[in-house]
Protein backbone atom coordinates (compact mmCIF):
# COMPACT_ATOMS: atom_id res chain seq x y z
CA UNK A 1 0.00 0.00 0.00
CA UNK A 2 1.50 3.22 -1.17
CA UNK A 3 1.56 5.71 1.81
CA UNK A 4 -0.07 9.02 2.26
CA UNK A 5 1.14 12.40 1.13
CA UNK A 6 -0.24 13.57 4.29
CA UNK A 7 -1.77 12.36 7.28
CA UNK A 8 -3.15 13.87 10.61
CA UNK A 9 -4.91 11.88 13.07
CA UNK A 10 -7.08 13.59 16.15
CA UNK A 11 -4.86 17.32 15.76
CA UNK A 12 -6.05 19.41 18.63
CA UNK A 13 -4.47 22.67 19.10
CA UNK A 14 -5.21 25.90 21.53
CA UNK A 15 -4.27 28.84 21.84
CA UNK A 16 -5.23 30.36 24.95
CA UNK A 17 -8.71 29.91 25.15
CA UNK A 18 -9.02 29.83 21.31
CA UNK A 19 -9.53 25.96 20.39
CA UNK A 20 -7.86 26.47 16.91
CA UNK A 21 -8.08 22.66 15.63
CA UNK A 22 -10.59 20.08 17.28
CA UNK A 23 -9.88 16.79 16.53
CA UNK A 24 -8.66 17.21 13.22
CA UNK A 25 -8.01 13.99 10.57
CA UNK A 26 -7.75 13.57 7.10
CA UNK A 27 -5.77 11.85 4.46
CA UNK A 28 -3.90 13.20 1.43
CA UNK A 29 -3.01 10.65 -1.12
CA UNK A 30 0.35 11.16 -2.91
CA UNK A 31 -0.18 12.93 -6.10
CA UNK A 32 -3.38 14.81 -5.40
CA UNK A 33 -4.37 17.93 -6.13
CA UNK A 34 -6.27 19.32 -2.28
CA UNK A 35 -7.71 21.84 -1.27
CA UNK A 36 -8.11 23.31 2.31
CA UNK A 37 -10.91 26.17 2.07
CA UNK A 38 -12.41 27.76 5.31
CA UNK A 39 -13.25 31.33 6.30
CA UNK A 40 -10.55 33.68 8.41
CA UNK A 41 -9.67 32.05 11.80
CA UNK A 42 -11.13 28.44 10.42
CA UNK A 43 -7.57 26.82 11.22
CA UNK A 44 -6.20 26.32 8.05
CA UNK A 45 -2.87 28.21 8.65
CA UNK A 46 -2.61 26.59 12.48
CA UNK A 47 -3.19 23.06 10.22
CA UNK A 48 -0.50 23.88 8.15
CA UNK A 49 1.61 25.12 10.92
CA UNK A 50 1.65 22.27 12.63
CA UNK A 51 2.35 20.17 9.45
CA UNK A 52 5.65 22.27 8.59
CA UNK A 53 6.64 22.38 12.32
CA UNK A 54 6.15 25.61 12.87
CA UNK A 55 3.21 25.15 15.63
CA UNK A 56 3.35 21.77 17.69
CA UNK A 57 0.26 20.50 18.62
CA UNK A 58 -1.61 19.65 21.70
CA UNK A 59 -2.59 16.13 20.98
CA UNK A 60 -2.60 13.98 17.73
CA UNK A 61 -0.53 13.38 15.08
CA UNK A 62 0.52 14.78 11.74
CA UNK A 63 2.77 12.88 8.84
CA UNK A 64 4.25 13.59 6.19
CA UNK A 65 4.62 10.77 3.27
CA UNK A 66 4.93 8.34 6.67
CA UNK A 67 6.95 10.61 8.28
CA UNK A 68 6.14 12.27 12.14
CA UNK A 69 6.43 16.14 11.67
CA UNK A 70 7.56 15.59 15.23
CA UNK A 71 9.97 12.61 16.04
CA UNK A 72 11.06 12.35 12.21
CA UNK A 73 10.95 15.96 11.55
CA UNK A 74 14.16 16.24 9.55
CA UNK A 75 13.15 13.71 7.21
CA UNK A 76 9.01 15.31 7.22
CA UNK A 77 10.76 18.68 6.42
CA UNK A 78 12.63 17.53 3.42
CA UNK A 79 9.79 16.17 1.94
CA UNK A 80 7.79 19.25 2.58
CA UNK A 81 7.89 22.44 0.65
CA UNK A 82 5.47 25.32 2.71
CA UNK A 83 4.57 28.83 0.20
CA UNK A 84 3.63 30.96 3.29
CA UNK A 85 1.00 33.28 3.54
CA UNK A 86 2.81 36.14 4.66
CA UNK A 87 5.13 38.27 2.47
CA UNK A 88 8.64 37.61 4.12
CA UNK A 89 12.27 38.12 2.68
CA UNK A 90 15.65 38.77 3.19
CA UNK A 91 16.48 42.40 2.46
CA UNK A 92 20.13 41.45 2.23
CA UNK A 93 20.14 39.16 -0.16
CA UNK A 94 19.09 38.88 -4.15
CA UNK A 95 16.59 36.69 -6.11
CA UNK A 96 19.16 33.97 -6.53
CA UNK A 97 21.05 33.74 -3.38
CA UNK A 98 17.73 33.82 -1.66
CA UNK A 99 17.60 30.56 -3.66
CA UNK A 100 20.87 29.28 -3.20
CA UNK A 101 21.02 29.72 0.60
CA UNK A 102 17.45 28.43 0.64
CA UNK A 103 18.84 25.39 -1.20
CA UNK A 104 21.99 25.38 1.50
CA UNK A 105 19.03 24.95 4.32
CA UNK A 106 18.21 21.45 3.00
CA UNK A 107 21.75 20.46 2.38
CA UNK A 108 21.95 20.63 -1.43
CA UNK A 109 24.84 23.26 -2.54
CA UNK A 110 25.23 22.82 -6.12
CA UNK A 111 21.70 23.38 -6.64
CA UNK A 112 22.35 25.70 -9.68
CA UNK A 113 20.76 23.54 -12.74
CA UNK A 114 17.15 23.24 -10.78
CA UNK A 115 17.47 26.83 -9.54
CA UNK A 116 17.80 28.11 -12.94
CA UNK A 117 14.51 25.89 -14.21
CA UNK A 118 12.58 27.15 -11.12
CA UNK A 119 13.27 30.85 -11.80
CA UNK A 120 12.76 30.03 -15.95
CA UNK A 121 9.66 29.19 -14.75
CA UNK A 122 8.34 31.43 -12.34
CA UNK A 123 9.14 34.42 -14.65
CA UNK A 124 12.06 35.44 -12.09
CA UNK A 125 15.07 35.08 -14.65
CA UNK A 126 15.12 38.90 -15.36
CA UNK A 127 15.11 39.22 -11.45
CA UNK A 128 17.77 37.03 -10.27
CA UNK A 129 20.35 39.24 -9.51
CA UNK A 130 18.12 41.86 -7.65
CA UNK A 131 17.87 42.85 -4.53
CA UNK A 132 14.76 41.06 -3.27
CA UNK A 133 13.71 45.08 -1.89
CA UNK A 134 13.85 46.07 -5.51
CA UNK A 135 11.22 43.56 -6.35
CA UNK A 136 7.05 44.06 -6.63
CA UNK A 137 4.60 42.22 -4.34
CA UNK A 138 4.06 39.96 -6.82
CA UNK A 139 7.28 39.07 -7.82
CA UNK A 140 8.41 38.42 -3.95
CA UNK A 141 5.27 36.09 -3.51
CA UNK A 142 6.99 34.30 -6.80
CA UNK A 143 10.11 34.40 -5.13
CA UNK A 144 8.74 32.46 -1.94
CA UNK A 145 7.13 29.49 -4.43
CA UNK A 146 10.77 29.28 -5.88
CA UNK A 147 11.74 29.30 -2.38
CA UNK A 148 9.41 26.27 -1.36
CA UNK A 149 10.48 24.15 -4.55
CA UNK A 150 14.02 24.64 -4.32
CA UNK A 151 14.79 21.11 -2.46
CA UNK A 152 12.20 19.33 -4.92
CA UNK A 153 9.82 18.51 -2.28
CA UNK A 154 7.15 15.53 -3.14
CA UNK A 155 4.63 17.58 -1.05
CA UNK A 156 4.02 20.95 -1.47
CA UNK A 157 1.45 22.94 0.68
CA UNK A 158 0.25 26.60 -0.79
CA UNK A 159 -1.10 29.10 1.74
CA UNK A 160 -3.33 31.75 -0.20
CA UNK A 161 -0.67 32.35 -2.68
CA UNK A 162 -2.59 34.44 -5.06
CA UNK A 163 -3.59 36.66 -2.20
CA UNK A 164 -2.68 40.24 -3.75
CA UNK A 165 -1.68 38.68 -6.77
CA UNK A 166 -2.22 40.04 -10.58
CA UNK A 167 -4.19 37.92 -13.16
CA UNK A 168 -1.54 37.24 -15.46
CA UNK A 169 0.68 35.91 -12.48
CA UNK A 170 -1.76 33.95 -10.88
CA UNK A 171 -2.61 31.86 -14.26
CA UNK A 172 1.32 31.53 -15.25
CA UNK A 173 1.68 30.01 -11.37
CA UNK A 174 -1.10 27.85 -11.78
CA UNK A 175 0.47 26.28 -14.77
CA UNK A 176 3.61 25.92 -13.36
CA UNK A 177 1.85 24.33 -10.09
CA UNK A 178 0.03 22.23 -12.42
CA UNK A 179 2.73 20.62 -14.46
CA UNK A 180 4.41 20.14 -10.88
CA UNK A 181 1.02 18.02 -10.10
CA UNK A 182 1.06 16.35 -13.67
CA UNK A 183 4.98 15.39 -12.96
CA UNK A 184 3.92 13.78 -9.69
CA UNK A 185 4.34 16.38 -6.93
CA UNK A 186 1.36 16.37 -4.14
CA UNK A 187 -0.44 19.73 -3.92
CA UNK A 188 -1.92 21.10 -1.20
CA UNK A 189 -3.65 24.71 -1.27
CA UNK A 190 -5.34 27.53 0.92
CA UNK A 191 -7.27 29.92 -1.18
CA UNK A 192 -10.56 32.34 -0.72
CA UNK A 193 -10.63 32.35 -4.61
CA UNK A 194 -12.87 29.40 -4.62
CA UNK A 195 -12.96 29.18 -8.42
CA UNK A 196 -9.33 28.09 -7.80
CA UNK A 197 -10.03 25.51 -6.30
CA UNK A 198 -12.95 23.93 -8.21
CA UNK A 199 -10.88 24.02 -10.59
CA UNK A 200 -7.69 23.02 -9.64
CA UNK A 201 -8.49 20.41 -7.03
CA UNK A 202 -9.85 16.60 -6.81
CA UNK A 203 -10.73 16.45 -3.48
CA UNK A 204 -11.67 19.54 -0.92
CA UNK A 205 -11.67 19.68 2.79
CA UNK A 206 -13.73 22.83 4.67
CA UNK A 207 -12.59 23.63 7.81
CA UNK A 208 -14.84 25.30 10.07
CA UNK A 209 -13.85 26.74 13.61
CA UNK A 210 -11.08 24.53 14.05
CA UNK A 211 -13.55 21.08 12.74
CA UNK A 212 -13.85 19.65 9.14
CA UNK A 213 -17.39 20.20 8.33
CA UNK A 214 -16.81 18.82 4.56
CA UNK A 215 -14.41 16.46 3.06
CA UNK A 216 -14.90 15.05 -0.82
CA UNK A 217 -14.19 15.01 -4.09
CA UNK A 218 -14.87 18.45 -5.97
CA UNK A 219 -17.47 16.60 -7.91
CA UNK A 220 -19.25 15.52 -5.01
CA UNK A 221 -19.58 18.24 -3.49
CA UNK A 222 -20.59 20.51 -6.40
CA UNK A 223 -23.78 17.76 -7.23
CA UNK A 224 -24.31 18.09 -3.19
CA UNK A 225 -25.68 21.76 -4.04
CA UNK A 226 -28.70 20.55 -5.94
CA UNK A 227 -30.27 22.95 -7.30
CA UNK A 228 -30.19 24.80 -10.52
CA UNK A 229 -29.93 29.04 -10.17
CA UNK A 230 -32.39 31.08 -12.56
CA UNK A 231 -31.48 34.71 -12.48
CA UNK A 232 -34.08 36.98 -15.00
CA UNK A 233 -33.91 40.46 -15.54
CA UNK A 234 -37.52 41.97 -16.38
CA UNK A 235 -38.73 44.89 -18.11
CA UNK A 236 -40.36 46.51 -14.81
CA UNK A 237 -39.26 46.49 -11.10
CA UNK A 238 -41.63 44.05 -9.59
CA UNK A 239 -41.59 40.23 -9.20
CA UNK A 240 -44.35 38.49 -11.04
CA UNK A 241 -47.30 37.57 -7.83
CA UNK A 242 -46.66 33.99 -8.13
CA UNK A 243 -43.34 33.93 -8.08
CA UNK A 244 -42.85 36.52 -5.04
CA UNK A 245 -42.67 33.85 -1.90
CA UNK A 246 -39.48 32.05 -3.56
CA UNK A 247 -37.76 34.86 -5.84
CA UNK A 248 -34.17 36.46 -4.31
CA UNK A 249 -33.76 40.19 -5.37
CA UNK A 250 -30.88 40.52 -6.82
CA UNK A 251 -30.64 43.90 -7.83
CA UNK A 252 -32.53 46.57 -10.03
CA UNK A 253 -35.12 44.12 -11.56
CA UNK A 254 -33.40 41.58 -11.14
CA UNK A 255 -34.26 38.07 -9.48
CA UNK A 256 -33.04 34.99 -8.55
CA UNK A 257 -34.79 31.56 -8.17
CA UNK A 258 -33.71 28.12 -7.07
CA UNK A 259 -35.33 25.03 -9.18
CA UNK A 260 -34.84 21.43 -8.54
CA UNK A 261 -34.36 20.54 -12.36
CA UNK A 262 -34.47 22.41 -15.80
CA UNK A 263 -38.10 21.06 -15.93
CA UNK A 264 -39.18 23.84 -13.47
CA UNK A 265 -38.24 26.75 -15.83
CA UNK A 266 -41.54 26.11 -17.89
CA UNK A 267 -43.59 27.26 -14.86
CA UNK A 268 -41.67 30.29 -14.00
CA UNK A 269 -42.09 31.48 -17.55
CA UNK A 270 -45.55 31.03 -17.42
CA UNK A 271 -45.62 33.26 -13.87
CA UNK A 272 -43.78 35.97 -16.07
CA UNK A 273 -46.00 35.81 -18.94
CA UNK A 274 -49.25 35.70 -17.15
CA UNK A 275 -47.82 39.13 -15.35
CA UNK A 276 -47.65 40.55 -18.40
CA UNK A 277 -43.57 41.12 -18.16
CA UNK A 278 -41.06 40.58 -20.59
CA UNK A 279 -37.55 39.35 -19.94
CA UNK A 280 -34.51 41.30 -20.82
CA UNK A 281 -32.35 38.88 -19.88
CA UNK A 282 -31.99 34.99 -18.62
CA UNK A 283 -29.58 32.67 -17.31
CA UNK A 284 -29.45 29.38 -15.40
CA UNK A 285 -26.22 27.84 -13.79
CA UNK A 286 -25.85 24.88 -12.27
CA UNK A 287 -23.96 26.09 -8.28
CA UNK A 288 -20.32 26.80 -8.12
CA UNK A 289 -18.41 25.74 -5.13
CA UNK A 290 -18.74 29.30 -3.89
CA UNK A 291 -22.56 28.48 -3.46
CA UNK A 292 -21.56 24.95 -1.76
CA UNK A 293 -18.74 26.61 0.65
CA UNK A 294 -21.68 29.11 1.68
CA UNK A 295 -24.60 26.56 2.15
CA UNK A 296 -22.11 24.08 3.97
CA UNK A 297 -20.71 27.52 6.69
CA UNK A 298 -24.41 28.76 6.91
CA UNK A 299 -25.31 25.00 7.89
CA UNK A 300 -23.04 23.61 10.40
CA UNK B 1 23.63 16.99 4.35
CA UNK B 2 23.65 19.42 7.00
CA UNK B 3 22.06 22.58 6.57
CA UNK B 4 24.41 24.28 9.44
CA UNK B 5 27.09 25.76 6.58
CA UNK B 6 24.90 27.72 4.61
CA UNK B 7 23.11 28.97 7.56
CA UNK B 8 26.40 30.03 8.96
CA UNK B 9 27.45 31.68 5.79
CA UNK B 10 24.37 33.56 5.39
CA UNK B 11 25.18 35.24 8.94
CA UNK B 12 28.26 35.74 8.07
CA UNK B 13 26.99 37.62 4.25
CA UNK B 14 24.33 39.10 6.48
CA UNK B 15 26.58 41.77 8.32
CA UNK B 16 29.49 41.45 5.81
CA UNK B 17 26.61 43.26 3.76
CA UNK B 18 26.60 46.11 5.96
CA UNK B 19 30.45 45.97 7.15
CA UNK B 20 30.76 49.66 7.40
CA UNK B 21 28.25 49.70 10.26
CA UNK B 22 28.85 46.44 11.81
CA UNK B 23 32.46 46.24 11.61
CA UNK B 24 34.44 49.63 10.78
CA UNK B 25 32.24 52.12 13.20
CA UNK B 26 32.28 50.06 15.95
CA UNK B 27 36.40 50.04 15.28
CA UNK B 28 36.54 54.54 15.26
CA UNK B 29 34.18 54.27 18.48
CA UNK B 30 36.76 52.17 20.53
CA UNK B 31 39.73 54.52 18.80
CA UNK B 32 38.27 57.70 20.28
CA UNK B 33 37.81 55.74 23.57
CA UNK B 34 41.46 55.31 23.38
CA UNK B 35 42.39 58.73 22.04
CA UNK B 36 40.31 60.34 24.90
CA UNK B 37 40.57 58.12 27.94
CA UNK B 38 44.32 57.98 26.83
CA UNK B 39 44.91 62.11 26.52
CA UNK B 40 42.44 62.70 29.72
CA UNK B 41 44.25 60.29 32.32
CA UNK B 42 47.77 58.55 30.59
CA UNK B 43 49.39 60.79 32.97
CA UNK B 44 47.06 60.20 36.23
CA UNK B 45 47.06 56.39 36.25
CA UNK B 46 49.31 53.41 36.24
CA UNK B 47 47.66 50.39 36.75
CA UNK B 48 50.71 47.75 36.40
CA UNK B 49 54.02 48.80 36.76
CA UNK B 50 55.86 49.14 33.89
CA UNK B 51 52.55 49.41 31.90
CA UNK B 52 51.34 52.88 30.50
CA UNK B 53 47.86 54.11 30.84
CA UNK B 54 47.53 53.59 26.98
CA UNK B 55 48.98 49.53 26.76
CA UNK B 56 46.40 49.05 29.47
CA UNK B 57 43.47 50.15 27.76
CA UNK B 58 44.33 48.23 24.78
CA UNK B 59 43.08 44.90 25.47
CA UNK B 60 39.90 46.03 27.86
CA UNK B 61 38.54 48.06 24.29
CA UNK B 62 39.22 45.17 21.97
CA UNK B 63 37.54 42.97 24.47
CA UNK B 64 34.31 44.91 25.24
CA UNK B 65 34.38 45.97 21.30
CA UNK B 66 34.44 41.82 20.64
CA UNK B 67 32.28 41.46 23.62
CA UNK B 68 29.83 43.99 22.39
CA UNK B 69 30.05 43.24 18.58
CA UNK B 70 28.97 39.09 19.56
CA UNK B 71 26.31 40.26 21.09
CA UNK B 72 24.90 42.12 18.29
CA UNK B 73 25.22 40.13 15.77
CA UNK B 74 22.64 36.98 16.63
CA UNK B 75 20.59 39.46 19.00
CA UNK B 76 19.93 41.81 15.72
CA UNK B 77 19.83 39.48 13.34
CA UNK B 78 17.50 37.14 15.23
CA UNK B 79 14.98 39.62 16.21
CA UNK B 80 15.45 41.38 12.41
CA UNK B 81 14.28 37.85 11.20
CA UNK B 82 11.12 37.48 13.62
CA UNK B 83 9.77 40.89 12.80
CA UNK B 84 10.22 40.79 9.40
CA UNK B 85 9.13 37.19 9.28
CA UNK B 86 12.03 35.73 7.51
CA UNK B 87 12.87 33.54 10.38
CA UNK B 88 10.24 31.06 8.66
CA UNK B 89 12.82 30.05 6.18
CA UNK B 90 15.44 29.36 8.61
CA UNK B 91 12.31 27.08 10.47
CA UNK B 92 11.01 25.16 7.64
CA UNK B 93 13.94 23.60 6.39
CA UNK B 94 15.29 20.26 8.37
CA UNK B 95 18.13 22.30 10.77
CA UNK B 96 18.61 20.90 14.32
CA UNK B 97 17.98 23.19 16.98
CA UNK B 98 21.67 22.85 17.62
CA UNK B 99 23.19 23.32 14.31
CA UNK B 100 20.86 26.78 15.17
CA UNK B 101 22.80 27.46 17.95
CA UNK B 102 25.92 26.61 16.18
CA UNK B 103 25.58 28.72 13.51
CA UNK B 104 24.19 32.02 15.40
CA UNK B 105 26.88 31.27 17.79
CA UNK B 106 29.96 30.80 15.43
CA UNK B 107 28.61 33.98 13.24
CA UNK B 108 28.57 36.24 16.35
CA UNK B 109 32.48 34.72 17.56
CA UNK B 110 33.51 35.72 14.06
CA UNK B 111 32.15 39.08 14.22
CA UNK B 112 33.37 39.57 17.37
CA UNK B 113 36.74 38.92 16.87
CA UNK B 114 37.04 40.60 13.64
CA UNK B 115 35.85 43.75 15.20
CA UNK B 116 38.29 43.01 18.61
CA UNK B 117 41.28 42.18 15.69
CA UNK B 118 40.43 45.76 13.89
CA UNK B 119 40.73 47.32 17.61
CA UNK B 120 43.88 45.71 18.38
CA UNK B 121 45.50 46.75 14.79
CA UNK B 122 44.15 50.33 15.01
CA UNK B 123 45.69 50.44 18.57
CA UNK B 124 49.20 50.11 16.83
CA UNK B 125 48.99 53.45 16.33
CA UNK B 126 49.20 54.79 20.04
CA UNK B 127 51.25 51.68 22.01
CA UNK B 128 54.23 48.87 20.74
CA UNK B 129 52.58 45.54 20.44
CA UNK B 130 51.98 43.39 23.63
CA UNK B 131 51.22 39.79 23.59
CA UNK B 132 53.54 37.60 26.48
CA UNK B 133 50.78 34.63 26.43
CA UNK B 134 48.84 34.82 22.80
CA UNK B 135 47.73 31.89 23.47
CA UNK B 136 45.84 32.54 26.70
CA UNK B 137 44.25 35.70 25.02
CA UNK B 138 43.20 34.08 22.12
CA UNK B 139 41.13 31.58 24.84
CA UNK B 140 39.11 34.49 26.01
CA UNK B 141 38.39 35.97 22.63
CA UNK B 142 36.71 33.13 21.89
CA UNK B 143 34.89 32.30 24.80
CA UNK B 144 33.88 35.82 25.28
CA UNK B 145 32.76 35.92 21.81
CA UNK B 146 30.68 32.75 22.68
CA UNK B 147 29.40 33.98 25.90
CA UNK B 148 27.75 37.21 24.56
CA UNK B 149 26.57 35.35 21.35
CA UNK B 150 24.66 33.23 22.94
CA UNK B 151 23.66 35.43 25.64
CA UNK B 152 22.38 37.72 21.77
CA UNK B 153 20.94 34.45 20.89
CA UNK B 154 19.16 34.13 23.88
CA UNK B 155 17.58 38.00 24.35
CA UNK B 156 17.11 38.19 20.26
CA UNK B 157 14.91 35.12 21.16
CA UNK B 158 13.10 36.06 24.14
CA UNK B 159 12.62 39.69 22.72
CA UNK B 160 9.62 40.61 20.44
CA UNK B 161 10.50 43.89 19.98
CA UNK B 162 13.14 46.44 19.39
CA UNK B 163 12.30 48.25 22.54
CA UNK B 164 13.08 45.06 24.21
CA UNK B 165 16.75 43.89 22.74
CA UNK B 166 17.49 47.59 23.05
CA UNK B 167 16.55 47.50 26.93
CA UNK B 168 18.31 43.99 27.35
CA UNK B 169 21.59 45.67 25.61
CA UNK B 170 21.30 49.19 27.45
CA UNK B 171 20.53 47.86 31.45
CA UNK B 172 22.24 44.00 30.68
CA UNK B 173 24.92 44.26 28.40
CA UNK B 174 26.29 47.71 28.57
CA UNK B 175 26.74 47.98 32.35
CA UNK B 176 28.71 44.51 31.98
CA UNK B 177 31.14 45.42 29.56
CA UNK B 178 31.82 49.27 31.20
CA UNK B 179 31.81 47.92 34.87
CA UNK B 180 34.24 45.33 34.30
CA UNK B 181 37.71 46.67 34.63
CA UNK B 182 37.82 48.14 30.68
CA UNK B 183 39.37 51.19 31.92
CA UNK B 184 40.69 50.42 35.58
CA UNK B 185 41.71 47.55 37.65
CA UNK B 186 39.30 46.64 39.99
CA UNK B 187 41.99 46.88 42.77
CA UNK B 188 41.32 50.48 42.37
CA UNK B 189 37.73 50.65 43.72
CA UNK B 190 36.34 50.85 46.70
CA UNK B 191 35.23 47.46 48.20
CA UNK B 192 31.54 47.50 47.80
CA UNK B 193 32.14 48.03 44.22
CA UNK B 194 35.26 45.39 44.10
CA UNK B 195 33.27 42.85 45.70
CA UNK B 196 30.03 43.87 43.15
CA UNK B 197 33.33 43.03 40.23
CA UNK B 198 33.88 40.09 41.15
CA UNK B 199 30.40 38.95 40.67
CA UNK B 200 30.58 40.07 36.77
CA UNK B 201 31.40 37.38 34.42
CA UNK B 202 32.88 40.24 31.77
CA UNK B 203 35.51 40.82 34.74
CA UNK B 204 36.91 37.50 34.44
CA UNK B 205 36.50 37.74 30.13
CA UNK B 206 38.84 41.05 30.18
CA UNK B 207 40.97 40.45 32.98
CA UNK B 208 41.93 37.03 31.40
CA UNK B 209 42.44 38.60 28.15
CA UNK B 210 44.23 40.98 29.33
CA UNK B 211 46.84 38.46 31.33
CA UNK B 212 47.68 37.08 27.63
CA UNK B 213 48.94 40.89 26.46
CA UNK B 214 51.04 41.76 29.86
CA UNK B 215 51.13 38.21 32.09
CA UNK B 216 49.92 40.75 35.12
CA UNK B 217 46.00 40.66 35.77
CA UNK B 218 43.88 41.50 39.05
CA UNK B 219 42.87 37.57 39.25
CA UNK B 220 44.65 34.31 38.34
CA UNK B 221 43.70 33.50 34.85
CA UNK B 222 42.84 30.30 35.72
CA UNK B 223 40.41 31.25 37.72
CA UNK B 224 38.89 33.81 35.04
CA UNK B 225 38.66 30.76 32.69
CA UNK B 226 37.20 28.44 34.87
CA UNK B 227 34.60 31.34 36.15
CA UNK B 228 34.10 32.32 32.23
CA UNK B 229 33.88 28.87 31.14
CA UNK B 230 30.94 28.36 33.83
CA UNK B 231 28.78 31.07 32.58
CA UNK B 232 29.28 30.29 28.63
CA UNK B 233 28.13 26.54 29.53
CA UNK B 234 25.17 27.59 31.93
CA UNK B 235 24.02 30.20 29.28
CA UNK B 236 24.54 27.48 26.58
CA UNK B 237 22.38 25.17 28.07
CA UNK B 238 19.70 27.99 28.44
CA UNK B 239 19.95 28.94 25.34
CA UNK B 240 19.78 25.09 23.61
CA UNK B 241 16.87 24.75 26.08
CA UNK B 242 14.57 27.30 24.23
CA UNK B 243 15.58 26.18 20.89
CA UNK B 244 15.08 22.66 21.65
CA UNK B 245 11.51 23.61 23.57
CA UNK B 246 11.13 25.99 20.53
CA UNK B 247 10.80 28.60 23.03
CA UNK B 248 9.11 32.21 21.13
CA UNK B 249 9.83 30.31 17.39
CA UNK B 250 7.73 27.69 17.55
CA UNK B 251 4.08 27.75 18.46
Amino acid sequence: MTVAALSVRGLNKRFGSLHALKDVSLEVAQGEFFALLGPNGAGKTTLISILAGLTRADAGEARIMGHCVQRDYRQARRLLGVVPQELAFDPFLTVRETLQIQSGYFGLRHNHVWIDEILEQLGLQDKANSNMRALSGGMKRRVLVAQALVHKPPVIILDEPTAGVDVELRQSLWQFIRQLNRDGHTIILTTHYLEEAESLCERIAMLKLGQIVALDRTSNLLRSGGELHLEIRLDRAEVPVALQARARILGERRFGLHLASAADIEPVLAAVREAGARIEDISLRHPDLEDIFVQIMERT
Amino acid sequence: MSGFPTLLYKELLRFWRVWFQTVVAPIITAMLYLLIFSHALANHVQVYPGISYVSFLVPGLVMMSLLQNAFANSSSSLIQSKITGNIVFVLLPPISWFEFYLAYLCGSVFRGVMVGAGVWLGTLAFAPPQLSHPLWSLVFALLGGGLLGTLGIIAGIWSEKFDQLAAFQNFIIMPLTFLSGVFYSIHSLPSFWFAVSRFNPVFYLIDGFRYGFFGASDVSPILSLLVAGTCFVALSAVCLLMLQRGYKLRH
